[in-house]
């Protein structure tokens, strides 16, 4: 089998974002972010911005939250917090030692779901 | 009715205030957006700190479905949503010389948050639309996804067509929720998996997008799905 078809035509808008093109793929639209400690001076006007909305936060954002409080595209986010995390500016909340696999993951999802009923 | 935690509409007479939440009913490409309205910090619902792990669920299906009702329905905070522009090179008939015009195109996508496992577990539900043209958008939202849950209307089935095809390329697990719509043709199951051309295993299941329990019922089915079919996977790689 080939990969995912792909309309030749249609491309994101080229966005300069950090000097990253690509965003990581631990940096999904759901992926949440907590800020961390690092000098925000050097950073660009839409890495500011998505600093800015961590002032003073009483807890993380995924991609997607700040996709849309800053209304950026989605996919300009996920490159921008690439960045950020790659400069330390955001991190990543998750525990080193929490990586059990995605079947339990489904099943938090189902007693989560099934207990909201 | 049921509804969702986050909404102050308490009987089914207030339903039809939307006021406060962008217009659903004019199709989101191609619209202008009102700018200006750059949200002040304090209306940003942040994840709680004892979040450590998210998920994702995909809702699809055709234009008008359900999709943003269903995900307001079961999310705890009020659904947002984002909007990625994309451009499109579409050859005009009126242009003489065939060189294609390039249009940009804005697909909006709703999302609502659900959080679980004693607030350790944040479980993210996306609403796109499920034209084969959005495919780009298709595959970043399709990266993690633990599955995606497609509504049909009878009316229309044929507008789950590229909903289904793009998952069924992309590999991704779903079941189909027939959301009831007043006056909507009812048929036999086996009709229905037959004109949505679903494989045996597939689940196939009503809701009412408006209603939190309908709507979650239909996620649960979806969820235990993916937990069987995830177990059959193990088992057939352990042959
Ligand atoms: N009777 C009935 N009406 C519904 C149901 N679900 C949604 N509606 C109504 O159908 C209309 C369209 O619903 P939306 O949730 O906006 O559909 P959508 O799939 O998000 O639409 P697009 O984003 O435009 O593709 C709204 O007026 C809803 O109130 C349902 O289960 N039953
Ligand atoms: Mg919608």
């Amino acid at each position: 089998m080939s990969g995912p078809r792909r309309d030749p035509d249609m491309v994101r808008p080229y966005v300069r974002t950090g000097g990253r093109i690509r965003a990581r793929d631990d940096v999904r639209l759901e992926s949440v972010v907590i800020a961390a400690t690092a000098p925000t001076d050097t950073l660009g006007p839409d890495a500011r911005r998505v600093m800015r909305l961590f002032a003073g936060a009483d807890g993380g954002l995924a991609v997607a939250d700040i996709a849309a409080a800053l209304e950026l595209p989605p996919s300009t986010v996920r490159i921008l917090v690439s960045s950020l995390m790659d400069s330390g500016h955001l991190a990543s909340p998750v525990d080193a030692t929490d990586d059990q696999p995605d079947f339990d993951l489904l099943q938090e999802v189902l007693r989560g779901l099934r207990s909201m009923v | 009715m049921d509804f969702a935690p986050w909404s102050d509409r308490t009987d089914a007479s207030t339903r039809t205030d939307e006021s406060t939440r962008p217009d659903e009913s004019t199709p989101a490409e191609g619209a202008e957006r009102a700018h200006g309205t750059d949200r002040a910090d304090g209306s940003v619902t942040y994840v709680p700190a004892t979040v450590t792990r998210s998920a994702k669920i995909v809702v699809a299906g055709g234009f008008g479905v359900g999709k943003t009702t269903l995900i307001g329905s079961v999310s705890e905070v009020r659904p947002l949503r984002m909007e990625e522009p994309i451009t499109q090179a579409s050859a005009g008939v009126d242009d003489l010389r065939g060189t294609p015009h390039k249009t940009t195109t804005t697909v909006a996508m709703d999302f609502g948050r659900i959080h679980m496992a004693g607030g350790r577990l944040a479980l993210y539900l996306f609403g796109l639309p499920g034209q084969a043209r959005f495919q780009p958008l298709w595959e970043d939202l399709a990266e993690g996804a633990l599955g995606c849950l497609v509504l049909a209307d009878t009316r229309d089935l044929d507008a789950s067509h590229d909903a289904l095809g793009l998952l069924d390329s992309a590999g991704i697990p779903y079941a189909v929720a027939i959301n009831t719509f007043p006056g909507a043709p009812s048929y036999p199951e086996a009709e229905l998996r037959e004109a949505l051309a679903l494989e045996p295993a597939t689940p196939l299941t009503y809701c009412d997008a408006r209603d939190r329990t309908s709507s979650l019922h239909a996620l649960i089915t979806l969820t235990e799905y993916l937990s069987e079919h995830r177990s059959a996977a193990l088992l057939e790689s352990r042959r």
